[in-house]
């Protein structure tokens, strides 16, 4: 059964090179049987696998395919090889499960582009990354994914390209998460140098052995491997491009920017969580890296008048949270909160899609108003999400997973009282500006037509995410709520070199049901502020925005505080400046001036050749008196 | 019979190489500038025929013969060459003749 | 005498080809591209004898090797010899001279004869470098490739060809004086400590000399081949000599001519001066750190598509000039693998845009944009080399440039940090080049006809190579590797001193 495992990634694969050079042929129901099936079967395979490791898992709970040696050279001999664990399961199954709804979403979403088997090309390539990023077997082959997924990213945020905004926000994407990922790629080197292997289980072993806790060889490791996930996964300092990457088709957004790749930084940070178990240093970088991205994403949101904009803010700051997770060593949480996330997430932005579809792509929320009546089952899905994202007790899955980040922020040993601070301000505001965006797009009065309504293929995919949303979180409940932990139990075997982990203080129930009550109150008072601000006295929010300080506070904070016109003083304009004046390259002066004393110099020879024979004869004979007198003389 | 002394023959020679040179370098007619070529051809055999007598040996009188001979070809084949140019360039100033000046 | 066989043929067929050329064009064509087929044939046939299971013995270097008298009095032989490295190399120009033949077939029209004459005396010279084992040999190849070149520069270029054919020539002969003096030096110093003149390659291998001596001769061909490369300072030839010549020479040029100057500084500069190589190491490291990422910057700054092209071949040569200089087995196997899929990736670039001027009838992509609508397919493989350029994973260059940098990581960590932006860099020229010319709006209203069968046959070839070199690139690693094994024990104090540090 387990060596199915590589029709996985193989599937998309194939679906895509029958698109790529027959997808012009097949007809738009043809591209999405294809598109859509060969994901669909993906994600029966990794369900099969699923269902396999919970009722005869293999020995040591996991599993390993290889398929060819990569290359080999001196002792470093990367395997074409697919691992399956419980960490990787879990993604795989999420990728595949929800890649395969959003794929049939778009079947609807996207079924009037003149480009559609282009898109399903690119959305069945991205599948196949992501699915190599994450079995792969060692991190030179997750880098193989991890380069593909952005690839894709880019091709499908530039999926319209006629638009030059859409090129430069693909453009933007591309070339940040290349930042990322070159510290990355020199934390491979080290690794490479050090360890002597980039296969991840190996690697993990040799860094356990061979270095000490607190080494800098592990910080700087730890480092680099972050830079690249920040870069991916959009967090501080490299966060601008995802708002931006709204661009792109809004399943796009749904899939790529919100379930699954952006999460590719945490699934690496959890993949080499021994590395960071060795250097605390880092694991406090990664959690305050999550605690800042969350408020300042967090703050960023409630500026955007952009549907997906708001979203994408508030995705920034989710996966905040699972940072803050994976910096207090709350492993399984960080992964449970990327499940969840990954359902509700991914509803809310195909719920926006169906709201921008029928608005006729219609993005400001200002501009909709209403949409309650009209479409009433898109809205009961988008609450559904947005509850879930808000945190509502109980039950929704986002509050069980966000409060399992929450109370370990607190109390685990690499916690902080700060951070669990930054956690709970984070709910406040997550829920704020969640409810704004609710009230202000589906209530009041409509102000946009709605023109056509979506269709089942559209809805079906809505519903189920919708279903996951809430009983997503049920298999993991909190110590004192029947302390149910499937998830972190199925888990475990992924993380068994994490020591702190199993030996988990236990703080007693008085502790966990303060956090709770208390991140509970802020969650709830964000509605509640939202409402009275967005609904029920919205003059309020006029007569502030009166004052000249104020709008350009919403300024700033609508730009997402100022750092895109930062890196574009720092960094941007100084290389396009450089290449402007220098399009002549510079070097080649120095030849033309070369090139120049030639030439003028063969003018001052050229001078002496007069063509008068009796001038040459006088040469000639000076020549001889010459050389005659230095014979002579000496 | 008391032989000229070599100082003497040279010097005659070298005297009438210079007389050759400066007639090159200093006439324009190119009739007068093949005469003073000629000249200065001729110092150099008398300066081979002085060497020669120096040390009595026939070497230098050989030389000269050859020198008479590649100066009667040279004459000829200058001779030509003027009266190409007098016949393109209707003139016989040799520096008209610089077409090939750089 | 194969190896002999393997120069005559694109010889001979060249002068075939010359003579055919004025009366009949298509049968030149066809003569060129049959002699090099056959070349091509012979040289798999021949080659994968030796790579299929071949273990690697000290005491056997050299597959084929070939030995005649030529200038018996000064010791000048024709010794030709065949080992892993110059076997891909031979296969790289063998399959970058049917594809240049192939990407020309609709492009030159005028006098075709002398065309593929000077094209096959191009590939045979180059063949002739890469066999030659011996220097006054070498140097022979190295200036015959060089005059057919220029005619094919200054004929079939594009407005301004003169002055490139003009300075292409002088840069490269200037190098190449360079190297005949150094040349010269070696086999002088090597009559006054042995006694007997010669210019023979294994017998000139480990001349003794001082330290000073080794470090100017090593200079002179170390010039001379990093001209050829080019290096940062050397480089300004190539962008214009690129951008003037016609397709088919651009794609020599990018793809093997180039070649030949890593090929020099791996089979010459460092076994023949293995102490002066090492204590020039960071000198070299530095040169080719700073040309990854001022030619990077270049690239972004062109608006000719051919230029750009041209100026991202100077910034991969930074990484072969990196990768050679660190002298460890990962550094040395991924140089040549940057030499063999370097050659492809860029080939192919050049080969689309010559295919698109010949469209379109300009390189500027202020003029271009939104040609994706009307050339999907023209598109895709657009797409894939620029992907190829900027290193993604999966295609060869991303092992080439992954190895370079895991070695050179080894010996020099701060270059290798700077190098390794040199790959964002990277990414904003290829996106640059995309977004230039098939994204955005098609605001000059180009409907232009997509790729033909012949082109769409070369760019498979193109990019069935890179894919396999990117997942399976063990039978280029193996086939270097005794050679790489060697060059690194010829080096080896430098990588331990480095480690223990």
């Amino acid at each position: 059964m387990l060596d199915l495992l590589w029709l996985i990634p193989a599937l998309p694969l194939a679906g895509f090179l029958v698109l790529l050079f027959a997808g012009e042929k097949l007809g738009k129901s043809g591209v999405a049987w294809v598109g859509a099936g060969s994901v669909g079967i993906s994600a029966l395979i990794a369900g099969l696998l699923k269902w396999t490791f919970l009722t005869s898992p293999p020995e040591g709970h996991h599993f390993t395919q290889a398929l060819w040696t990569w290359l080999d050279v001196g002792a470093f001999k990367p395997e074409i090889a697919l691992y399956l664990d419980p960490l990787s399961l879990v993604m795989t199954l999420v990728v595949t499960g929800v890649g395969f709804l959003i794929h049939l979403y778009s079947v609807g979403y996207m079924h009037d582009d003149e480009d559609y088997s282009r898109f399903f090309a690119c959305m069945n390539l991205f599948v196949f990354a992501m699915l190599i990023l994450v079995l792969a077997d060692n991190l030179l082959l997750l880098y193989v994914g991890w380069e593909g997924v952005g690839l894709c990213s880019y091709l499908l945020i530039g999926f319209w390209y006629k638009d030059p905004a859409n090129c430069k926000a693909a453009q933007k994407a591309f070339i940040v998460t290349r930042v990322g990922d070159t510290a990355m790629a020199l934390g491979f080197f080290l690794l490479v140098t050090q360890l002597g292997t980039l296969q991840v289980q190996d690697l993990l072993e040799r860094a356990a052995t061979r270095w000490e806790p607190g080494s800098g060889m592990a910080l700087a490791t730890a480092l680099l491997l972050l830079g690249g996930a920040v870069g991916k996964s959009g967090q501080l300092p490299l966060q601008t491009w995802l708002p931006d990457a709204m661009a792109g088709p809004t399943p796009v957004s749904a899939l790529i920017h919100a379930a699954t790749m952006v999460t590719a930084g945490v699934y690496l940070i959890a993949r080499t969580y021994v590395i960071y178990t060795l250097a605390p240093a880092a694991m406090a970088a990664v959690a305050v890296v999550g605690a800042l991205t969350l408020l300042i994403a967090g703050l960023a949101a409630f500026a955007q008048s952009d549907i997906k904009r708001v979203l994408a803010y508030s995705t920034i700051s989710q996966i905040g949270y699972m940072f803050l997770a994976l910096g207090v060593g709350a492993w399984s949480a960080a992964m449970f909160h990327f499940m969840t996330h990954a359902f509700f997430k991914a509803l809310l932005f195909l719920a926006a899609g169906s709201v921008i579809y029928a608005l006729h792509h219609e993005q400001n929320i200002f501009k909709m108003g209403g949409i309650r009546k009209q479409l009433p089952l898109t809205y009961r899905t988008f609450l559904i999400g947005a509850s879930s994202l808000a945190a509502i007790p109980f039950i929704t899955s986002g509050f069980y997973s966000k409060d399992a980040i929450l109370y370990q922020a607190f109390t685990s040993e690499h916690g902080h009282f700060l951070l669990w601070l930054a956690g709970a301000l984070g709910a406040l505001m997550t829920s704020a500006y969640t409810f704004r965006m609710v009230f202000i797009a589906f209530f009041g009065e409509p102000k946009t037509h709605v023109h056509h309504k979506p269709g089942w293929v559209m809805n079906f995919p809505l519903l189920a995410l919708a279903f996951l949303s809430t009983v997503g979180g049920f298999i993991e409940l909190p110590h004192f709520m029947g302390h149910a932990q499937f998830f972190a139990d199925f888990m475990a075997p992924s993380f068994a070199h994490a020591a702190g982990h199993a030996a988990e203080a236990h703080h007693g129930a008085g502790l966990e049901i303060g956090l709770m009550v208390v991140a509970m109150a802020l969650g709830l008072g964000g509605i509640a502020a939202a409402y009275v601000l967005f609904l029920a006295k919205p003059e309020i929010i006029e007569e502030k925005m009166k004052s000249e300080g104020n709008r350009k506070l919403h300024a700033f904070l609508f730009s997402g505080l100022g750092f895109d016109k930062l890196y574009d003083t720092l960094f941007v304009n100084p290389y396009c400046w450089i290449a402007r004046v220098n399009k002549r390259d510079i070097v080649d002066l120095g030849y033309s001036f070369l090139a120049a004393v030639g030439m003028l110099v063969h003018f001052l020879l050229g001078l002496t050749v007069t063509g008068r024979v009796r001038w040459y004869a006088a040469g000639i004979a000076a020549g001889c008196l010459i050389l005659m007198s230095v014979m002579v003389f000496t | 019979m008391t032989s000229v002394p070599m100082d003497h023959g040279l010097l005659l020679a070298g005297l009438l190489f210079a007389v050759g040179l400066a007639g090159v370098l200093v006439r324009r007619n190119i009739l007068y500038v093949l005469m003073s070529l000629e000249i200065m051809m001729n110092s150099a055999a008398l300066a081979f025929v002085v060497a020669g007598a120096r040390w009595s040996q026939p070497d230098g009188q050989i030389v000269f013969i050859f020198i008479v001979t590649v100066a009667a070809a040279e004459v000829a084949v200058g001779l030509a060459l003027v009266y190409q140019m007098f016949k393109r360039m209707k003139t016989l100033d040799a520096d008209a003749a610089s077409l090939m000046r750089g | 005498m194969i190896l002999v066989w393997l120069i005559l043929i694109p010889l001979v067929g060249g002068v075939v080809a010359g003579f055919v050329g004025s009366r009949n064009v298509s049968a030149c064509r066809w003569i060129s591209l049959v002699a090099l087929a056959l070349d091509a044939a012979l040289a798999i046939g021949m080659i994968s004898q030796h790579l299929g299971g071949f273990q690697y013995e000290s005491s056997k270097v050299w597959f084929e090797e070939f030995r005649a008298s030529w200038i018996p009095v000064l010791g000048i032989s024709v010794h030709l010899g065949l080992d892993g490295l110059s076997s891909l190399m031979v296969l790289l120009t063998l399959f970058l001279g049917i594809i240049g033949v192939g990407a020309s077939w609709s492009e030159i029209q005028e006098r075709a004869g002398f065309f593929h004459f000077n094209f096959l005396w191009i590939i045979a010279g180059v063949l002739g470098v890469f066999l030659a084992l011996d220097l006054f040999l070498f140097f022979f190849f190295w200036e015959i490739m060089l005059v057919p070149m220029y005619f094919l520069i200054g004929i079939w270029g594009h407005e301004n060809r003169q002055y490139a054919a003009v300075k292409f020539f002088i840069f490269t002969q200037a190098s190449g004086l360079l190297m005949l003096l150094s040349i010269l030096a070696l086999v002088f110093v090597h009559r006054a400590g042995t006694g007997t003149l010669t210019f023979d390659y294994s017998e000139l291998l480990g001349t003794q000399m001082l330290p000073a001596v080794a470090t100017w001769i090593m200079l002179g061909f170390f010039i001379a081949f990093t001209v050829k490369l080019p290096a940062f300072p050397f480089h300004p030839w190539l962008p214009d000599a690129h951008t003037e010549a016609p397709t088919a020479g651009s794609i020599v040029l990018a793809g093997i001519l180039l070649k030949t100057g890593a090929y020099g500084l791996l089979r010459f500069t460092v076994p023949l001066f293995p102490e002066a190589a090492r204590s020039f190491a960071p000198v070299a490291m530095t040169l080719g750190v700073i040309g990854i990422i001022y030619a990077a910057l270049m690239a972004f700054s062109q608006s000719d598509l051919k230029r750009l092209v041209a100026y991202t071949s100077v910034s991969h040569m930074g990484f072969v000039l990196l990768g050679i200089y660190s002298f460890n087995e990962f550094a040395l196997q991924g140089v040549v693998m940057q030499m063999i899929c370097h050659g492809l990736s860029a080939g192919a670039q050049f080969m689309l845009v010559g295919a698109l001027y010949e469209r379109i009838h300009t390189r500027d992509m202020g003029k271009m944009g939104g040609l994706w609508t009307t050339a999907p397919a023209f598109g895709v493989a657009g797409m894939f080399f620029a992907m190829a350029s900027l290193g993604l994973p999966g295609l060869g260059n991303f092992i080439a440039e992954f190895l370079i940098l895991v070695g050179s990581f080894q010996a020099s960590v701060p270059a290798t940090t700077i190098a390794a932006l040199g790959l964002v860099g990277a990414t904003v020229y290829s996106l640059w080049f995309m977004r230039g010319a098939f994204f955005g709006p098609n605001e000059r209203g180009w409907t232009i006809v997509d790729l033909n069968a012949r082109e769409l046959v070369l760019i498979a070839a193109f990019v069935i190579g890179l894919v396999w070199l990117g997942v399976y690139p063990q039978p280029v690693l193996n086939a270097v590797a005794p050679v790489v094994q060697s060059l690194e024990k010829m080096t080896q104090p430098v990588t331990a001193a480095l480690l223990r540090s």
